[in-house]
């Protein structure tokens, strides 16, 4: 017998929500180019603008925002084309940052706490700082890091794939989401800019700053998941205070528990334990949770960003994300779960 | 209204839009899983992508691989830009998504002229220490169908790779033979929009354009949506089936708009070409004014991406339309879904619309 699949990994992607389903739906019969200067082109035009001044309004961006297929792209578009070199970027970030910056400086994160606590070299570029980690969870102090980066005449690119659409964004020049995170559908993202002179031109749609054919199905259910607001988190907070207290009392080490991070997501070590040999016996009882980025699951190589947290046991730990349909009963399954495979 | 705008993009056909439903479920199910998870849910949307790519690889030559990407300008952009090649050549009437980044990588790129029919000489001289030559399927504007066969065997022997944008005959015609690299999008042949793929000739290597998770075999970083390959896989598997048919269908339409507006010269080649183009001119007509009278009927002066420029055709100018001419053409692009009694209607307004134009006066023959 099967149990009922349990689905804990919410950082990796969640579940389209319904209203991003309709959303979706209308705009697959929506299906002339945006580009198009005929009756049927312009509506979908009016209606792709109507979605990026929605986004814009949900999010509190008042800069501008161009469309892509994802944070990936939008994070290449903005290392690639940004009008300043690419100053340095925080030692914790995402691999779609991370592989895209060469030899430029890597912040140094604390032990334990994970936070870039200063600005340091290259300051006076581009300097790619996540919003949340994708991995720990742990909330960089952007706001504050924002002010000494401007102070030295640099400008910030924060990833927030993880926060939008849950926390209030942070205080950037640059900004990467993507909607699958939040309830939107994979193969929509955004990059958002505060003023388009941030950012060379190469032609064509999304004033010249995106080439390709604009997804407004996309667009469609990104606006309206981003509209579905972010309510649950308060469950989400609780649900996560529960799991920490339970883990912890059965011997877990939380990855920067001293930390603010976002309710959703957390690492927790089961010592003595593999990180994988963990996942293989709890995909077996059902539950998905993962080690790290999904991008990364599968390869045996130790997290980067456990490693720059100088974490003991990196390669003891797993992630567990919590969504907007996690209930107290997953919880206790979960725990449940973790006990079992700790004890044998 | 009347839809006669395919080459822009094409209505999702039914089939593609029930094949995404499962991969655009809520909680209740698993199907809305990143298909790079290691866990269950993962590894079963990571199937329905595997299962999508064997149907899309269907539409293209044996003995290369399917790289997913947002849609055929990315794959351009990653073929043209990650190849390495210096020097470039591309045809006259290549789409932006093409002769934009060939002219970035090289601003002193050779162009293959087309003759008045609109075609690309198979014999044009390819110069020294070329690297990559890029010339379309079928020409999004006019319709031509290049002999690329040709131009790829001829590119081969100068050592040159090269390079297709089949996004207009994809799942049309044959896949060009002895390609290295072919662009596809699915929302051109009744798909998604959000995703198309490259093409690559085995034992290819490219840099990619977007780094990070090292998806698509470090090729293309960034999440997959089984959703948009599971649509794109069952429009490309609609596509083959329905090929024969399909082509009959829009020959049909062709044939009937063609002999409607008799007062039209065709532009372009009449027999090297995709039946679902047909693009006129008729001297002295004012398009921009036509389109305006004839609000519910959705066809263009050029390519979707240009509309609104202003600028006269590239592609028009290229067969050696003056820009007069070319401002008086129109492209009526039909598709699976138009019906005859559709494609009757709008040419008997157009015609009207445009003797109507002559009749109070328009200047402008040239």
């Amino acid at each position: 017998m099967t149990a009922k699949p349990l689905y804990l990994d919410h950082a990796a992607t969640t579940p389209l929500l319904p209203e991003a389903r309709v959303a979706l739906l209308d705009g697959f019969a929506r299906w002339a180019n945006p580009s198009s200067p005929h009756a049927h082109g312009r509506a979908a035009r009016a209606a792709l603008e109507d979605a990026r001044d929605r986004i814009k309004a949900a999010l509190g961006w008042t800069g501008e925002l161009i469309f892509t297929s994802g944070a990936s792209e939008a994070l290449a578009l903005a290392i690639s084309r940004c009008a300043k070199p690419l100053g340095a970027v925080s030692a914790v970030e995402h691999e779609a940052v991370l592989r895209l910056v060469g030899q430029a400086p890597h912040w140094p994160v604390a032990p334990g706490s994970g936070l870039v606590e200063g600005v340091g070299e290259g300051v006076e570029g581009l300097v790619g700082i996540q919003h949340v980690n994708n991995e720990t969870g742990v909330i960089q102090p952007l706001d504050r890091l924002a002010g000494e980066l401007r102070a030295a005449g640099g400008w910030l690119l924060a990833d927030c794939a993880q926060s939008a659409g849950k926390l209030v964004l942070p205080d950037a020049d640059m900004i990467a989401i993507s909607a699958h995170k939040f309830g939107g559908p994979i193969g929509t993202g955004a990059l958002l800019v505060r003023d388009w002179a941030m950012l060379r031109p190469t032609g064509g749609q999304e004033r010249g700053y995106r080439a390709g054919t604009e997804n407004l199905p996309g667009a469609l259910a990104m606006a309206a998941a981003l509209e579905a607001g972010s309510g649950w988190l308060a469950d989400a907070i609780k649900l996560r205070g529960q799991l920490e207290a339970r883990l912890a009392e059965a011997g877990a080490g939380i990855v920067a528990a001293e930390t603010h991070r976002l309710a959703t997501i957390g690492a927790y070590r089961m010592p003595g334990r593999a990180a994988q040999a963990q996942l293989i016996r709890l995909d077996g009882m059902g539950i998905a949770v993962s080690a790290g980025s999904a991008c990364s699951s599968g390869s045996l190589k130790s997290s980067h960003v456990l490693t720059a947290m100088q974490q003991d046991g990196a390669g003891e730990v797993i992630r567990v994300s919590l969504g907007r349909e996690t209930t107290a009963d997953d919880i206790d399954r979960f725990v449940a779960a973790w006990k079992e495979v700790a004890a044998r | 209204m009347i839809y006669l705008d395919n080459q822009a993009t094409t209505p999702l056909a039914p089939e593609a839009r029930e094949a995404m439903l499962p991969w655009l479920a809520g909680p209740e199910s698993s199907g809305f899983a990143n298909p790079h998870s290691a866990h269950r849910p993962g590894r079963i949307a990571a199937a329905a992508v595997e299962i999508a790519r064997e149907k899309v690889a269907a539409l293209l030559p044996p003995g290369g691989r399917v790289v997913f990407t947002s849609g055929a300008t990315e794959a351009l952009n990653l073929a043209i830009l990650g190849c390495g090649a210096g020097r470039i050549a591309i045809s006259a009437i290549e789409h932006a998504a093409v002769s934009e980044p060939a002219l970035h990588r090289d601003p002193a790129a050779c162009v293959l002229p087309v003759d008045e029919a609109g075609l690309v000489d198979g014999e044009a001289p390819l110069p020294d220490g070329i690297g990559l030559v890029c010339v379309m399927q079928v020409n999004n504007e006019i319709g031509t169908v290049q002999p690329v066969e040709r131009l790829a065997a001829r590119a081969r022997a100068a050592g040159a790779l090269f390079l297709c944008d089949a996004v207009q005959g994809a799942g049309k015609l044959a896949p060009p033979e002895g390609a290295d690299m072919i662009a596809v999008s699915a929302h051109k042949l009744y798909g998604p929009k959000g995703i198309g793929a490259l093409w690559l000739r085995d034992g290819l290597d490219l840099e990619p354009l977007m780094r990070g998770g090292g998806q698509e075999g470090g090729l293309r970083s960034g999440t997959l949506s089984p959703a948009l390959c599971a649509g794109f896989g069952a429009a490309a598997e609609l596509a083959l089936r329905r090929q024969t048919e399909d082509e009959a269908h829009l020959r049909a339409l062709w044939d009937a708009a063609r002999a409607a507006l008799p007062g039209f010269r065709l532009n372009g080649s009449a027999d090297q070409r995709w039946p679902g183009n047909l693009n006129m001119r008729r001297d002295g007509l004012d398009v921009a004014r036509l389109m305006s009278d004839l609000r519910t009927i959705a066809f263009s002066a050029g390519s979707a991406c240009a509309s609104g420029s202003g600028k006269p055709s590239h592609v028009l100018r290229a067969i050696g339309l003056s820009d007069k001419k070319a401002r008086s053409s129109i492209r009526l692009g039909f598709g699976r879904y138009t019906r005859m009694s559709e494609v009757l209607e709008a040419c008997t307004q157009i015609s009207a619309a445009a003797d109507a134009q002559q009749e109070f006066g328009v200047s402008g023959y040239d």
